[in-house]
C-alpha cells in the first residue's frame, strides 16, 4: 500500500500562497473585466444597429464555441510573439501573467455577456416605457432604469460564474505559470510527493469552490424567496 | 510583419515520414471525437442515476448523490484528470496500479481521460435530471402512486418518461462542453486536437496556420453536434411544455 507523507506541505505553504494569489488577481480581474466588456456586449447585442448586434453575436458564438485550453494556446504560444513585434518589446519578455489575464478576460466576457443579456431581457419592458414616458434618453433608462433592476436579478448568476471562472485559473498550468495548482505540482514534484500535493490542492480548491457555492445559494434565496 | 503564410505546409510529409500534417490534425481530430462520445456514454448513464436518486425520499440515498454531485462540481477539472492520472494508480492495491502503469501508455491517458471527463459531466447531467424531475407537476407522482404503482414503478412508467424528454435541451450545452474540455486532456499528454495544434507548432513553424486550423475544426465540432441536437430536440418536444408545440 502507499505510504503517505504530508510533510512538504508546511514548508511549502508561502510558495503556494503566492500561487493563490496569482489565481485570485486573474480571478478578480477577468470577473470585472468580463462584467464590464460582457455588458457592453448585451447591450450591443440587444441594440436596434444591426452591425452591433452581428459583431456581439459572432464574438460571443465564436468564444462559446471553442476550449478555454485553445484560447488559452493562443495567448501563450502564439500571441507573446505578435505583440513583442507590435509593440517593439524585446524578444522574451514575460508575458505569461499578462497574457493569461487577457485570454480569460477575453473568454469569460462571452459567458457573462449571455448571462447579462438574460438579466436585462428579464426586465418587463413597462419598466423601459415608462422611462421613456418620463422623458429619459436610452442612456439614462438603460443607466437608471434597466440595468439596476437587472443586475440585481443576475448577482446570484454572476457569482456562480466566478466559482466556475475560479477553477477555470488552473489551466493556466499550460503556460507553467505558477498559480495555486502550478505551484502545488512544482512543489509535489519536487520533493516525489506529487500523490499528497495534488490530493492537497483538490481538498483546498473544494473547501474554497464548496463555501463559495454555499453562500451563493443563501444570497439566492434572500433575493427570490421561493 | 514579415510573415510567410504557407497554407500548403498541411499536405507536407509530417517529420515521422508516414503521415502528412493534415492526417495529424485528423487524428487528434478523432481522438477528440471517440473521447468525448465514450466520456458522454459514461455521463449520461452515471448522471441519469445519481440525478433520480437525488430525487427519492430516502435520505441516505438522497445526501450520497448530493455529495458526488458537490465533488465533483467544486473542484477544477484539470486537479480532477491530475488525480485520476498520476494519484488513483499509486492508491490502487499493488498488482492492479502496476498492471495499469505497465499498460499501453495512449490507453492509459485515454481510460484516464474518459473516467474524469465522463463523472464529472455526470454530476452536470444529474443536475439537470433533477431539475427535469423536479419540474414535473407533483400530480403525476401522486396518480402513479393513486393507481397502485410502487415508487420505482412510479419513476419508471410516469416520472421518467417525460423527465428525459424534458431534460434533452439542456444536455445539449453539457453534450457541447464534453467536447471542449476535452482540450484539457492535452495535460497529460494525450493527443486529441488540441495537442496535435501544439505539435503541428512545434514541427511546421507555422503557428498561425495550425491554430487557426485547430481552432475551426473545434468551431465544426461545435455546430455539427448543435446541429444534430437541434433535430433531437425537435423529436423529443413535448407538446404543451415550453419550446412545444
Amino acid at each position: 500500500m502507499y505510504e503517505f507523507d504530508w510533510s512538504s506541505i508546511p514548508g511549502a505553504l508561502p510558495f503556494l500562497w503566492d500561487g493563490m494569489k496569482i489565481s485570485l488577481e486573474i480571478t478578480i480581474q477577468a470577473v470585472i473585466f468580463g462584467i464590464v466588456w460582457g455588458t457592453l456586449l448585451a447591450m450591443m447585442r440587444l441594440s436596434s444597429v444591426k452591425p452591433l448586434s452581428w459583431f456581439a453575436a459572432g464574438y460571443v458564438n465564436f468564444f462559446r464555441a471553442i476550449p478555454l485550453v485553445m484560447v488559452l494556446l493562443w495567448f501563450f504560444l502564439i500571441m507573446p510573439k505578435f505583440f513583442e513585434q507590435l509593440l517593439g518589446l524585446p524578444a522574451g519578455t514575460d508575458m505569461r501573467l499578462a497574457s493569461a489575464m487577457l485570454g480569460f478576460a477575453l473568454f469569460e466576457s462571452a459567458y457573462y455577456s449571455e448571462i447579462i443579456r438574460a438579466g436585462i431581457q428579464s426586465v418587463p419592458k413597462g419598466q423601459i416605457s415608462a422611462a421613456y414616458a418620463m422623458g429619459m434618453t436610452y442612456n439614462q433608462a438603460m443607466r437608471l432604469v434597466v440595468l439596476p433592476q437587472a443586475f440585481r436579478n443576475m448577482i446570484p448568476l454572476l457569482l456562480t460564474q466566478a466559482i466556475i471562472l475560479f477553477q477555470d485559473t488552473s489551466l493556466v498550468y499550460v503556460s507553467a505559470l505558477a498559480d495555486f495548482f502550478g505551484a502545488s505540482y512544482k512543489v509535489g514534484d519536487r520533493d516525489g510527493r506529487l500523490v499528497e500535493m495534488l490530493l492537497f490542492a483538490g481538498a483546498v480548491y473544494f473547501v474554497i469552490c464548496f463555501s463559495a457555492s454555499q453562500l451563493v445559494k443563501r444570497l439566492q434565496k434572500k433575493y427570490h424567496p421561493a | 510583419m514579415g510573415y510567410q503564410w504557407n497554407w500548403d505546409v498541411f499536405l507536407q510529409p509530417s517529420a515521422t515520414g508516414d503521415d502528412t500534417y493534415l492526417g495529424w490534425m485528423f487524428a487528434g481530430f478523432k481522438m477528440t471525437i471517440a473521447l468525448s462520445l465514450s466520456a458522454w456514454v459514461l455521463a449520461l448513464l452515471l448522471g441519469a442515476l445519481i440525478g433520480v436518486l437525488r430525487t427519492v425520499p430516502n435520505k441516505m440515498l438522497a445526501g450520497i448523490a448530493t455529495a458526488y454531485v458537490e465533488l465533483f462540481r467544486n473542484i477544477p477539472l484539470l486537479v480532477q484528470l491530475f488525480i485520476w492520472y498520476f494519484v488513483l494508480p499509486e492508491l490502487l492495491p499493488t498488482s492492479i496500479g502496476d498492471a495499469f502503469k505497465q499498460s499501453n501508455p495512449v490507453m492509459q491517458q485515454f481510460l484516464a481521460s474518459m473516467i474524469c471527463l465522463g463523472l464529472f459531466t455526470s454530476a452536470r447531467v444529474a443536475e439537470q435530471v433533477r431539475a427535469g424531475i423536479n419540474s414535473l407537476p407533483k400530480g403525476q407522482k401522486n396518480a402513479g402512486l393513486a393507481l397502485g404503482f410502487t415508487l420505482p414503478q412510479t419513476y419508471r412508467h410516469v416520472m421518467l418518461p417525460m423527465a428525459f424528454r424534458l431534460v434533452v435541451p439542456p444536455l445539449t450545452s453539457e453534450f457541447l462542453n464534453i467536447f471542449k474540455n476535452s482540450a484539457v486532456c492535452s495535460t497529460i499528454g494525450l493527443l486529441e486536437l488540441a495537442a496535435q495544434g501544439r505539435q503541428l507548432v512545434d514541427y511546421t513553424a507555422q503557428p498561425y496556420e495550425s491554430f487557426i486550423a485547430v481552432t475551426l475544426a473545434y468551431v465544426a465540432i461545435n455546430i455539427l453536434v448543435m446541429t444534430l441536437m437541434k433535430k433531437l430536440e425537435d423529436k423529443v418536444r413535448v407538446p404543451g411544455y415550453m419550446g412545444g408545440k
